[in-house]
């Protein structure tokens, strides 16, 4: 059962002027609990602002959203709670911490939910052990972290609310190789232990592809696709079209298959791509033994 | 919703005026400002009256847009009116109610007056409608210049308002960004008692000024970096110059105020 669903959903940005731009068009999309989902798109494809309709903030020009079978703008007054079950993350976060301590600042969105103070150290103590907050950081103020703290502190802010559907838009941006990292595992780690939805969106192939089970492509306001990742990655003419590409060890993958190299289809992680190779290596060598052994016996 | 608030009224259109030297047109709205109160009689309204649709029409600027600049001084109109109306006791006696009464003298101050307002605001707009903001600066630096023998510091002035013009704009969309990600934690903005809205802007305000801060440091450092140390010996990539047809604006303007001041004398 589809936990959100769109429905012809169209945005206009300042419709009725020259300026008229169409940021979203007509999709219709289908979104399941308990997944992580990759969102790509090259730039002003429609991404960030579709998302930003996922939770309300923006009132769609035509169409319908649907969260849980209820159409989210039927009652205006009962958007607040809508905004509680779909967490969104905007880029660079760590320029919304506005409190006195970490602690204050990620329960504020716990505390705007009108829980007891019991429950809310409970979540945010729950929640900065997810993102790797030490607790010794809890009563420093935010404004005296450093980068990767700070992004932490304002993703934990959203995920405090245990949101049916968290939306990350491109957490890791500017962050080092091994922070982005640690920072994706975290969030896949979440998303197994909350069963929510995590809608990851990113401009690394590599990161989707490593971290992601579907992906929903954007191009030119359309919705491209919404499928499994792999059978994304099998369009990689169609994804260049588009200004995007298949991961580059899935390139490299399908040229050695191109060359005669017995590889199975569907690599796009180094992971699977290290194991498909070795086993090629270690079958190739067992056939060069062979065929020696071969030899001496005649 | 922020975006829709128009700061500098500015409106880009290719006519005569909008080529004019800003520093004339400057001085042109101030011999304009002048004329009006040169006198309160009627020929300052109606010389005020057809400089402002002279002036109008060349501008190529749509006539609500100036209907438009009337529309947020409406109730201090209503305010003058009624103050007017109200207190000035001359002449006949039209309408009278318990302490309450209206006069000739009070009626005509009042017209008068509204007529005055409207003039002044529509002729000043016109100023801001047909000249950029930096223009603008530009003008005001160059004809302060006079102020830097008595050491004041008339650049750095004129530097200060341009980078706040310039950083209108961004912080809209800064605030419309930071609005956006505090609703999106359950921020209610626009609704509870006047105590709760003002705690709501908490979440908004302090993000708005420790980023506005970050913008000042680098931008700071990117002035230092490009060598930036005051106007000395700074020239321009627009400059001004005074032509023919600032000089006859300038010119049309005085003889304005010229002719009714002689009409004053004339007929009063």
């Amino acid at each position: 059962m589809a936990i959100l669903k769109t429905e012809d959903l169209t945005y206009i940005y300042s419709a009725g002027t020259p300026f008229e731009k169409t940021a979203v068009d007509h999709v219709n999309l289908e979104i399941e609990s308990n997944q992580m989902i990759g969102v790509i798109g090259h730039t002003g494809s429609g991404k960030s602002t579709l998302m930003q309709h996922f939770n309300g903030l923006l009132q769609p020009t035509s169409g319908k959203i649907y969260l849980e079978q209820r159409d989210i703008w039927a009652d205006k007054s009962r958007l607040r709670e809508v905004r509680f079950q779909v967490g969104l993350v905007f880029q660079y976060p760590e320029y919304q911490l506005f409190e006195e301590t970490v602690y204050k600042d990620i329960a504020f969105g716990v505390r705007n939910m009108g829980l007891n103070e019991t429950e809310i150290r409970e979540r945010v103590l729950e929640t900065a052990q997810m993102l790797g907050i030490e607790k010794d950081l809890l009563e420093r103020s935010p404004f005296a972290l450093s980068g990767g703290q700070k992004r932490r502190t304002a993703i934990a802010g959203v995920m405090a609310m245990r949101p049916k559907i968290l939306v990350l838009d491109e957490p890791c941006a500017g962050l080092d190789p091994k922070g982005r990292n640690i920072m994706l595992r975290q969030i896949r780690d979440y998303q197994k232990k909350t069963g929510s939805t995590v809608l990851l969106v990113s401009h690394s192939m590599e990161d989707v592809a490593e971290f992601t089970e579907k992906l929903l492509v954007m191009s030119h306001a359309k919705l491209f696709c919404y499928e499994d990742t792999k059978l994304v990655f099998r369009k990689s003419e169609e994804l260049k079209e588009l200004g995007l590409r298949i991961p580059q060890i899935a390139s490299v993958m399908q040229a050695l298959r191109k060359n005669g190299y017995d590889l199975p289809e569907d690599l796009y992680t180094v992971e699977q791509a290290k194991q498909a190779v070795l086993y090629l290596l270690q079958n190739s060598r067992n056939d060069q033994i062979n065929r020696r052994e071969d030899g001496s016996s005649c | 919703m922020l975006k829709d608030i128009t700061l500098g009224q500015y409106f880009p259109v290719d006519s005569v005026i909008h080529k004019l030297d800003p520093r004339f047109k400057i001085i042109d709205t101030l011999i304009f400002i002048v004329m009006l109160f040169s006198g309160n009689y009627i020929w300052n309204l109606l010389a005020g009256t057809i400089f402002v649709i002279l002036v109008q029409g060349l501008s190529k600027i749509p006539f609500r847009m100036s209907v438009k600049s009337i529309q947020p001084i409406f109730p201090v109109l209503v305010f003058t009116a009624i103050l007017n109306l109200a207190f000035i006791d001359t002449g006949e006696t039209l309408w009278s109610w318990k302490f309450l009464k209206i006069t000739e003298g009070g009626l005509q101050t009042s017209i008068f007056m509204i007529c005055r307002i409207i003039l002044l605001i529509t002729g000043s707009s016109l100023l801001t409608y047909t000249t950029s903001p930096i223009l603008l600066t530009d003008a005001i630096e160059s004809l302060l210049s006079p102020l830097k023998k008595i050491k004041f510091p008339v650049h750095e002035m004129a530097m200060m308002m341009s980078i706040a013009l310039r950083f209108i704009p961004t912080l809209i969309e800064e605030t419309d960004k930071i609005m956006a990600a505090q609703k999106a934690r359950g921020a209610m903005l626009d609704n509870g008692k006047l105590l709760d809205r003002v705690k709501a802007m908490i979440p908004i305000l302090i993000p708005l000024f420790v980023s506005a801060f970050r913008r000042a440091e680098e931008l700071a450092t990117a002035m230092e970096c490009r060598c930036y140390q005051g106007g000395e010996g700074r020239t321009r990539l627009r400059q001004l110059q005074a032509t023919g047809k600032d000089y006859c604006s300038l010119t049309i303007c005085l003889l304005f105020l010229i002719i009714v001041i002689l009409l004053n004398c004339i007929y009063n």
